[in-house]
């Protein structure tokens, strides 16, 4: 674009001079893009475009939120918070201290079931006010490590809890190390309800992301101690707590799986749950919850969805109304030429 | 000319100290001096002496770069902006743990954008690098020791070779012209490459030089001017066996120019390589920016702030959260975060310090809000309009076979803000060939044809009263004849029947008549070009007046047929026998025309042997220069100019003088003096040596030359005026002709009121002749004032009473001498605030310079973009001052063109590029910056957001590549649509509707309102996506496998709903669909799935969050999808909304116009009775509307 005359005059030296300057014209060629007459639609906002698109979209979402609602319904879920109740009453005034100290930490649950539970049973622990996303924490792993024995010693990224004694530790890091370490034991009428902990992790970290070869070793041996112990003769990928726990939470607020029941419970159940109760959550006050929970297609129990697809649905009618009113009552001639005037300030967007 | 010495005292100081030496002790004291310096040793590039001299080689490079700066170069070039700078920086931070993603997905979308613009340098470069290499190693022929010519590469010629061009040939560098294949020595030259003129220059060695011979054993030194970009001055002596002539751009061949209509020449080469004129001129044309980058810089500084404040606000939250995580007593309370042993980024004992570190990190995090692709995004789409323009067919000119061009791509949008166009007249307005229609000699006026000017002023009138003019049948008559008579002659339009067909000798005046044509026939520069087969003569000319007077010569009997450097031959007809003869006159002096002498003359030796001075210039000057008898005629012929001038005539005055050999030879030998004087302030002299001799003159008549309105140029200026366009015209013409030709081309309509501003008043005459210079300044400045004071409060008198809608419409007038007054520091901003009030604006009588500073002082004024056009040398100024100039590629040569950033071939074809064009680049510019800043917002934000629930660590919400690709890959192709092809409405509703062009002018698609809008959205959209999801995608499980959300599939789903939101906000926000736009909007999102699946089978080292995250997790989950599909409408629900509340209560000018589009059914007609049958498609019936509005409003001035 620039104007080169020396340059320019080089280039039509060659060319320009072949006296044929008529046979290539500079004319443009024609085509439609080069016209940019190419065909096109134009969508243009008509009163009844604008009251169709969101009677459409309130067509559309209202019977989707009525939908998810009714899967929502279907789903019956039990949630118990024990973090409070199940320190004995003269610890509470110092639950750290207790949840600190040495001992049985045992605790008695008892559940209700108000609905009759389908198997499968999730049971989840939920905890609250738990950064699993805070960036130094996430990022304190070593993927490669839990892969493969080969890179045991790629442990730099997992301070401060990267080894023992010039020892790397498998699996390093913190997150691994705060692994979640209550447990539960139920029983309904006296028997025991198996809870079957195969199966809890996503298929792809077991086959990818855990190697089989790979054993706990080291773990929880450090200075403090943090979660869970390992068994160092199970590699990690059959550690499916361990895979779980490790698949970070995006909120402060999370549920993880624990097992599966899988027998269907029955409306009246009462269900006694055993826990030890040895996770901290008390020195940031994090609230801890046992949550039992069926399914539906739509997944766990959330109204909100059901509810925020009939608020939007309402919106758009209401809108539709509105605009319907609107242009009855106070209708604009399309293409009213009067607001061509001169010295008009039309606004905004 | 103290000063004037001065200006030449810079970095060539240095360099003529060195080559002072050799010369010093010369006699010629004005040689040697700063910047006259230049010496050549002829024939002799190996002497001692001009080795020392060390002068360049005829090597050029035109390159921007070299292949060894290349990279430096090109990269600190792109960093001088802003934006990249941070981006680099960040680049760097993101190898430090501070980072909060890893370095290489930082590092990848910036290295692709920087390298993106590096090829496309690189690429030009390499052009023109290449053309380079081309013209370096092209052959030339110079003289050898051996005494023969040999041939060499241009690159290898030094100053001071011989060279021989032949004919076609390019000269290789600057040329001292020594001899020519021609007996005199004259040669031929098109200098198109140069200033873009195509007719032939003619050249002329010294007479010393020009045999043949000499060659073989000439030795010369050349003494002369510094390399310099003036094309046509030239100042230096040739030393020559022992004498000192003078040399003059005559004798110089520039680099770059042909050599026509010759076999050879034999030259000295005085300049070579970057000292040649032509390189010299090679300098890039002024950079401009348009309004709207200008606005943008400022945006970006706002998205830094909110970038700031926003890191700020985490960094203190991030301060105050991390200081808890260990209690007073130690404890910790985050135990999970081992704060008691940390690095200094998460120390609690030091959290003001890993507070500090945060904010950088936020800074890198939060980076988003500053869109990085965005000028490289610009930048492509601007060029890709620029091609649009050039594309334009409708933009093509035919018969010159020119079509429009975008020379800068810069200011495409600035074309849709247009608020003032000054124009040039002449060439501009008008076509600027010239046409010979009138003569008036010795009282008698001649020619019976009628202009534009007047059929279109006779029209107007006819509007209101019917014709009955007196010689309205006579020119009627004229026309038949016109028809049946010969065939019409380019140039000549003239018919009365006393003169022509050789009539003239039974004129009564015959004897004038015969001397009035012999002037126009001898006094001129055109050279007689002979068709060899037909005989036919045809003649170039330095300009079309000078064409016109030839040809109207030659139609009338006195055919000038050959010049040579000492003779110019006519055929004639004596007016005496009638019969033809040849005579032949003896060219002695010819004083050339210049802008400030404004007249021409050449000394002749008639057959006779009579010195005759033959002069023809403009009738201010030349009436002044009349001998006491030579007055006879003067009172009828300044009533004949008058009139012409009011026809929209260009007029000029012929008159001679016989010499008496005694005075001719003093003055000659003054004259010489003055013309061998090597110094700058040769061309005073030479002036005031013409000067000298250019006096006493005899009265013989005046010429009048029609030069045409451009076609098309009133309906177009009256489709920008409805635009709401002014336009200014400034000329050089006198008052009436400026004024007629404003109602021809309908700047001035019947109906406005005409402010005259002029300093032709008796009183500030009777001041002038007293010739006391001080007091005139004074009254003229006081009467100026005076009348603009006046001219104010008859506007604000209209506007006072113009509650009734229809305000009175006013146009000014000033002439020259007024607006030096006018210019004055103490009274622009009341000539501007007059001018601003009225519709158009003439400036009659303007100089250059006048041009220049009325176009800053409208530019800086009112603020207001202003576009200046123009096709001559006189408007460059102009043109540059402008925001945007635009260059007609018209009769008078391409300086304007050079000095352009658009160059069309016609006046018309500005309404396409205003209203079509510049409409439409503006609307595409202006929408796609709001929507990047929407879509960076949007994006960036949701990141912010998450950070709050990330106790703002840092953690970002998505993967590190999906961050990165999102500039690059998933939202950029759509814009670039946008900003290329979008349409609001046709090219052909652009041009029927012009008020939609106010859209640009009033800045609404670019207002704050707007801007601040788009921003708004784009806050309000981050918020919906990012609650929305986390509240729906809480705790529970999202799949009947019982599995919950995670860090991985939270962040998928709200990127998918960021890329979905993003690309329909922009599907809804446009109003043309071609299938590129479906293809880029919807190929973005598949691409972001795509990317998704590809990305996701990588290994997980390398994929981390991301591993096989569609195809397991989120894919075959239906309470994704649903989320995602409430997320992407609750998001774009309020934009839609406001837009259907917009368009139905305060619709938008392209709104309404679609919408007349669309209705296609009939409307009764309900406002007036008198109204048409209600049949009528709405759009007739808009535009008669209109036209009737009009009319009332003409109406009602009357």
């Amino acid at each position: 674009m620039s104007s080169n005359t020396a340059s320019s005059s080089a280039a039509t030296a060659g060319s320009g001079d072949s006296s044929a300057a008529r046979k290539n014209s500079k004319r443009p060629k024609y085509s439609k893009f080069t016209q940019q007459e190419l065909p096109a639609c134009k969508p243009i906002l008509t009163p009844g475009w604008v009251i169709s698109t969101f009677l459409i979209v309130s067509v559309i979402f209202i019977p989707l939120g009525v939908i998810s609602l009714f899967a929502s319904q279907d789903v019956v879920e039990i949630v118990d918070r024990y973090d409070n109740d199940c320190i004995p009453a003269p610890a509470r005034t110092n639950k750290v201290a207790y949840i600190q100290g040495g001992g049985d930490k045992a605790c008695n649950r008892t559940l209700r079931v108000t609905k009759r539970m389908k198997q499968p049973i999730y049971v989840y622990y939920q905890l609250e006010n738990f950064y699993q996303n805070h960036r130094r924490y996430v990022k304190s792993r070593s993927d490669s490590q839990l892969r493969s024995p080969k890179y045991e010693n790629q442990i730099s990224a997992c301070k401060p809890e990267d080894d023992v004694g010039g020892q790397p530790i498998v699996p390093c890091g913190l997150v691994a190390w705060s692994l979640f370490n209550d447990t539960y034991t139920l029983s309904r009428n006296n028997t025991r309800l198996a809870v079957n902990k195969k199966g809890i992790a996503w298929k792809s970290d077991k086959e990818h992301k855990f190697g089989n070869r790979v054993f706990p070793k080291n773990f929880q041996k450090g200075n403090l101690t943090g979660g869970a112990s390992l068994d160092p003769d199970i590699p990690l990928s059959e550690q499916e707590d361990l895979i779980v726990w490790m698949r970070t939470a995006a909120l402060p607020t999370f549920r993880k799986l624990y097992g599966k029941i899988e027998t269907d419970l029955e409306m009246g159940d009462t269900i006694h749950v055993t826990l030890q109760n040895n996770y901290n959550t008390y020195s940031f006050s994090g609230k801890k919850k046992l949550v039992l929970s069926t399914t539906s297609w739509l997944g766990g129990k959330n109204d909100f969805l059901g509810i925020a697809y009939l608020t939007v649905g309402g919106i758009c009618f209401f809108l539709a109304l509105a605009f319907t009113i609107m242009y009855l009552v106070k209708p604009r001639r399309l293409g009213d030429p009067s607001y061509l005037s001169w010295n008009r300030n039309p606004g905004g967007r | 000319m103290a000063g004037e010495r001065r200006k030449g005292v810079r970095l060539s100081k240095l360099y003529s100290f060195k080559c002072f030496k050799p010369s010093s002790g010369e006699d010629h004291s004005h040689i040697g001096s700063r910047g006259y310096s230049r010496v050549v040793f002829c024939n002799d590039p190996d002497t001692p002496e001009a080795l020392e001299l060390n002068y360049k080689g005829n090597y050029v490079s035109t390159t921007k770069y070299t292949a060894a700066n290349f990279i430096p170069k090109s990269l600190f070039e792109q960093f001088r902006r802003v934006a990249n700078i941070y981006f680099l920086v960040v680049a760097f931070v993101s190898f430090s743990p501070l980072a909060p993603y890893t370095a290489p997905s930082v590092l990848a979308p910036l290295l692709f954008v920087i390298g993106a613009t590096m090829v496309k340098e690189g690429v030009e470069d390499w052009r023109r690098r290449k053309q380079d290499i081309e013209a370096n190693n092209r052959k030339v022929q110079v003289f050898g020791k051996n005494g023969t010519f040999g041939e060499t590469k241009w690159k290898n010629l030094r100053v001071g070779d011989i060279v021989k061009v032949h004919k076609d040939d390019y000269f290789p560098a600057d040329l001292l012209l020594l001899s020519s294949s021609y007996e005199d020595g004259i040669c031929y030259v098109e200098t198109m490459n140069l200033d873009g003129e195509t007719n032939l220059k003619l050249k002329h060695a010294l007479e010393i030089t020009s045999d043949e011979e000499s060659i073989k054993n000439f030795r010369g030194v050349i003494k002369c001017e510094d390399p310099n970009e003036h094309l046509y001055s030239f100042v230096g002596t040739l030393q020559f066996q022992g004498k000192q002539y003078p040399l003059s751009p005559q004798q110089m061949l520039l680099r770059d120019s042909k050599l026509k209509n010759t076999d050879y020449i034999h030259g000295v080469v005085v300049f070579t390589g970057h000292d040649t004129k032509v390189m010299q001129n090679a300098t890039d044309p002024p950079s401009k920016r348009s309004k709207i980058e200008k606005k943008m810089d400022k945006i970006i500084y706002i998205l830094f702030s909110i970038l700031i404040v926003i890191s700020f606000t985490g960094s203190v939250f991030f301060g105050i959260i991390t200081r808890r995580d260990l209690s007073d007593d130690g404890k910790l309370t985050r135990w999970y975060l081992r704060p008691d042993e940390t690095t200094v980024f998460y120390e609690p004992q030091r959290a003001v310090l890993a507070a500090f570190f945060h904010f950088l990190t936020a800074l890198m995090l939060y980076g988003y809000l500053i869109p990085i692709s965005l000028y490289v995004s610009i930048e492509v789409v601007k060029v890709l309009q620029s091609i649009f323009i050039n594309q334009d067919q409708e933009m093509y000119h035919e018969e010159t076979d020119r079509p429009a061009r975008a020379r800068t791509s810069n200011l495409n949008e600035e074309l849709g803000q247009v608020d003032t166009i000054l124009s040039d007249k002449t060439g501009t307005l008008t076509c600027n060939s010239m046409e010979f229609v009138k003569c008036s000699i010795a009282g008698t006026a001649y020619g019976r044809g009628m202009t534009e000017v007047e059929m279109a002023l006779r029209k107007q009138k006819g509007m209101m009263r019917p014709q009955e003019e007196a010689d309205n049948d006579d020119s009627l008559s004229i026309k038949e004849i016109k028809a049946s008579s010969t065939k019409s002659v380019k140039g000549f339009n003239f018919w009365d029947e006393r003169i022509v067909d050789g009539e003239w000798i039974n004129q009564p005046n015959a004897e004038l008549i015969q001397k009035f044509f012999r002037v126009l026939a001898i006094c001129h520069t055109a050279v007689p070009d002979v068709n060899s087969d037909t005989r036919e003569i045809t003649y170039e000319a330095e300009s079309p007046d000078e064409a016109a007077f030839v040809i109207a010569s030659r139609e009338l009997g006195f055919e000038f047929f050959e010049r040579s450097q000492t003779n110019i031959s006519l055929h004639e007809i004596d007016h005496m026998t009638g019969e033809k003869v040849d005579r032949v006159y003896e060219l002695l002096h010819v004083l050339e025309f210049s802008s400030s002498r404004k007249r021409m003359s050449v000394i002749v030796r008639n057959p006779e042997n009579q010195l005759l001075l033959l002069s023809k210039g403009a009738d201010s000057v030349m009436f002044e220069r009349l001998a006491k008898h030579g007055r006879q005629n003067e009172r009828e012929t300044k009533e004949h100019i008058k009139r012409y001038a009011e026809a929209g005539l260009r007029t000029l005055v012929i008159t001679y003088r016989e010499v008496d050999e005694d005075e001719y030879r003093i003055w000659e030998e003054e004259f010489l003096k003055a013309k061998t004087l090597v110094s700058e302030d040769r061309d005073a002299l030479i002036d005031a040596a013409a000067d000298n001799i250019e006096k006493d003159l005899i009265l013989l008549g005046s010429t009048a030359v029609e030069d045409k309105l451009q076609k098309g140029v009133p309906d177009c200026i009256d489709k920008l005026s409805q635009a709401g366009v002014k336009i200014w015209v400034l000329t050089g013409d006198k008052t009436e002709t400026a004024i007629n030709i404003g109602y021809a081309c309908s700047l001035l309509r019947e109906g406005m009121k005409k402010i005259l501003i002029t300093l032709d008043s008796p009183d500030v005459e009777a001041l002038e002749k007293q010739g006391d210079k001080d007091a005139v300044a004074k009254a003229s400045f006081q009467s100026i004032k005076k009348q603009l004071r006046e001219g104010m409060s008859q506007t604000f008198a209209a506007t006072g009473n113009s509650a009734n809608e229809n305000p009175e419409t006013f146009g000014l007038v000033i002439d020259g001498k007024s607006l030096t007054f006018a210019l004055d520091k103490k009274l622009e901003k009341e000539f501007l605030e007059l001018a601003i009030r009225c519709n158009s604006v003439i400036c009659c009588r303007s100089s250059p310079k006048q041009k220049a500073l009325v176009t800053r002082l409208v530019k800086s004024g009112t603020g207001r973009t202003t576009l200046a056009i123009g096709d001559g040398a006189n408007d460059v100024g102009m043109l540059q001052e402008a925001d945007i100039g635009v260059g007609i590629s018209g009769a008078e040569g391409m300086q304007a063109v050079m000095a352009s950033d658009f160059a069309i071939a016609q006046f018309r074809f500005l309404e396409r590029l205003l209203l079509v064009h510049g409409h439409w680049c503006y609307r595409r510019i202006a929408i796609m910056i709001c929507y990047f800043f929407y879509k960076n917002l949007t994006f960036g934000f949701t990141l912010f957001w998450y950070e709050a629930y990330a106790s703002f660590s840092g953690k970002p919400a998505y993967n590190d590549w999906y961050m990165s690709c999102y500039n690059v890959f998933f939202t950029s192709l759509p814009v670039i649509a946008l900003g290329v092809f979008d349409q609001d409405v046709s090219a052909r509703l652009c041009l029927k509707y012009p008020i939609l062009y106010q859209e640009g002018v009033q800045n609404i698609l670019f207002s704050w309102e707007r801007i601040l809008g788009w921003m708004l959205n784009g806050i309000i959209s981050s918020m919906i996506i990012f609650f929305l999801t986390i509240k729906t995608m809480a705790a529970q499980a999202f799949q009947k496998d019982g599995q919950v959300v995670d860090y991985s599939v939270l962040g998928v789903t709200m990127y998918s709903s960021v890329v979905w939101t993003v690309n329909c906000q922009m599907a809804i926000s446009i109003n043309y669909f071609t299938w590129i736009q479906h293809c880029f909007i919807w190929g973005s999102i598949g691409f972001w799935y795509l990317f998704l699946v590809v990305y996701g089978s990588l290994p997980p080292t390398f994929s981390t969050t991301a591993f096989q995250v569609l195809v397991e997790t989120s894919g075959p989950s239906p309470f994704c999808w649903l989320t995602l599909v409430l997320v992407m409408v609750s998001a774009l629900l309020p934009y839609f909304s406001y837009r259907a509340f917009q368009i139905k209560f305060r619709p938008m000018y392209h709104d309404i116009i679609v919408e007349q589009r669309r209705t296609e059914r009939p409307e009764t007609a309900t406002r007036t009775t008198s109204a048409v049958s209600g049949e009528l498609p709405v759009q007739v019936e808009f535009t008669l509307h209109h036209l009737k509005a009009n009319l009332s409003r003409r109406d009602s001035w009357n």
